[in-house]
């Protein structure tokens, strides 16, 4: 489903972020991308994201060579994946429901269909009661959960989560991941970064390991 | 083969139809979402509306009042007078016998003789030079035939009854008064030039205005546009609210212009009524008319579209998700 081969991106300072990664992740997997602070873990994410390009080498998505989508086939296929961060990325001014019904905006669904998909996204992730709520009146690990709802409500086949449980407590972060089992589970490849060794250790699926922007364990031969 | 040419067609088919319906719908959504911000921000949207609006009043105002000006203007018989200044020589009996004779004349109706010495006496009334001229021993000036032409003949016709009469004899010169006319009629085609030039002025000047104040609502909404653009919203997608935000300022700008231009017309409705009733005439101004207002809006619509187009191509493409 996401295929590197040997990929380098070298940022325009002249730091190399990436080295020569190569890997495969198959459809319905569920892949931890873990490495220090700086070994290029973002910087992987934005290139299947289009939010950057590869300086060398290949990146595939569902069997597409990313070289070949130009700039007006980046909305299409950013539609095709569901994205969680960090730093949530919501729209503070909205409340839950219009945020989690971006994408379906986006994408142009009639407002009966828009409905049904959020709640359901909303009732994924135990949020249903708080649909009018502004999201600054939330805590953090339901902000995550909305960015969450929001990242599924169009039932992408690829779903990419950057540091989904950065500075959750230990039992929300469980919580958090659970849910991204569950994605997978209904055959959403997932592919997670986190430094949290200890939580996704535990966890007991396959880990891609950076160092120095290099893939030290996990990728293939 | 074909059940399934025939079933790709259809699907084909039912996606364009979805598709336009959610273009419809996002268009409405847009519309609907950019009007509720332009409204919720009362006082800047009152700013904007005025600013455009007396930027547009001010050449439509002019190009009304100069409309009305032409209209009655041109409802003025072109009063042409020939002035026929006789030849010395020639006595008071004499011109008198010349005025009855062109009196005779199909292309003139009247012919009034003025003697020299009551043209002196006009002049030194008028003049104020009274002193001066009753010092002069000699009279310098000639006898005179004011000739008005027929009513309703052309103005070449009147060029060649000029000329004619000049050959006549003891016909020294003379003269057409219509220069006057010409006059009014090239400071009219001098102010129309510079209601135009100040017309496309403006237009531009509410054009960059309406650019800035788009610009200024996408950068207040950056962070928002990031986001849209991360989970996929292409760039008209993105576009279209602040495509709206222009159209809706510019019908707002309109819609003001039309009526202080309305207001300003009726408040000098009445003066110029007054007026024309001095003159014994029952000219009224003309007002913008409910196709002038209309035109207005649209040509307020167009210009924020205009305004909002420049502010997004410039700034939209360069906020992309970092
Ligand atoms: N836009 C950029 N321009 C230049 N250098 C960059 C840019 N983005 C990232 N880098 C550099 O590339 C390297 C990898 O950054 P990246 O954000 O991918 O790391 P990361 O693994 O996500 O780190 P963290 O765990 O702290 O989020 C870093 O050394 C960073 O300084
Ligand atoms: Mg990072």
């Amino acid at each position: 489903m996401i295929s590197f081969q040997r990929v380098s991106k070298r940022y325009a300072e002249g730091h190399d972020a990436l080295r020569e990664v190569s890997f495969d992740i198959a459809k319905d997997d569920l892949v931890f991308l873990t490495g220090h602070s700086g070994a290029g873990k973002s910087t992987l994410m934005r290139l299947i994201m289009l939010m950057d390009r590869a300086t060398r080498g290949k990146v595939l998505v569902d069997g597409v060579d990313l070289a070949t989508v130009g700039k007006r086939g980046i909305p299409g296929h950013r539609r095709n994946i569901g994205v969680v961060f960090q730093n949530h990325q919501l729209l503070f001014d909205r409340p839950v429901f219009d945020n989690v019904a971006l994408p379906l905006v986006i994408g142009g669904y009639d407002y009966r269909e828009v409905g049904r998909r959020v709640r359901a996204a909303l009732d994924k992730v135990g949020l249903l009661s708080k649909e009018r709520a502004m999201p600054l009146t939330l805590s953090g690990g339901e902000q995550q959960r909305v960015g969450i709802a929001r990242a599924v409500v169009c039932r992408p086949r690829i779903l990419l989560a950057d540091e989904p449980t950065g500075n959750l407590d230990p039992e929300l972060s469980a919580e958090i991941m659970r849910l991204f089992e569950d994605f997978n589970q209904v055959g959403v490849t997932v592919l997670i970064a986190s430094h949290d060794l200890a939580l996704i250790s535990r966890l007991r699926h396959r880990i891609l390991t950076l160092k120095e922007g290099r893939l030290v364990n996990g990728g293939v031969a | 083969m074909t059940a399934a040419r025939r079933e790709g067609a259809r699907q084909s088919r039912a996606s364009i139809a979805n598709r336009y319906d959610a273009w419809l719908r996002h268009h409405r959504l847009s519309a609907a979402d950019s009007l509720h911000r332009v409204l919720t921000n009362k006082l800047s949207t009152l700013m904007t509306f005025m600013v455009i609006g007396i930027a547009l009043a001010l050449p439509v105002g002019l190009n009304v009042a100069l409309d009305n000006a032409r209209e009655l203007s041109a409802g003025w018989e072109s009063p042409s007078q020939i002035s026929l200044f006789l030849e010395e020589q020639l006595s008071a009996a004499e011109g008198q016998e010349l005025a009855a004779a062109l009196e005779q004349r199909d292309d003139v109706a009247t012919v009034e003789f003025v003697s020299r010495q009551d043209a002196l006496a006009e002049f030194s009334a008028l003049s104020g030079f009274a002193d001066v001229l009753s010092s002069l021993e000699d009279n310098p000036l000639p006898d005179l035939l004011l000739v008005s032409p027929a009513s309703g003949l052309a103005e070449d016709a009147v060029v060649t009854l000029k000329g004619e009469l000049a050959d006549r004899e003891g016909v020294a010169e003379a003269v057409l008064d219509m220069e006057w006319l010409q006059r009014l009629n090239s400071i009219m085609e001098l102010s129309q030039r510079l209601v135009l030039a100040l017309g496309v002025l403006l237009v531009f000047g509410v054009v960059l205005i309406l650019g800035n104040t788009i610009k200024l609502a996408i950068e207040s909404r950056r962070e928002e546009i990031v986001i849209v653009k991360l989970v996929g919203g292409s760039n008209p997608f993105v576009r279209r609210p602040f495509l709206y935000t222009g159209l809706w300022y510019g019908f707002g700008g309109g819609l003001v212009a039309a009526l202080l231009v309305s207001a300003s017309l009726w408040y000098l409705g009445k003066p110029v009524a007054r007026l024309a009733a001095l003159y014994s005439s029952d000219f009224s101004l003309d007002g913008l008319g409910v196709m002038g207002a209309l035109n207005l809006l649209v040509l307020g619509g167009l210009l924020g579209l205009a305004g909002a187009w420049l502010a997004v191509t410039r700034h939209l493409a360069e906020i992309e998700p970092r």
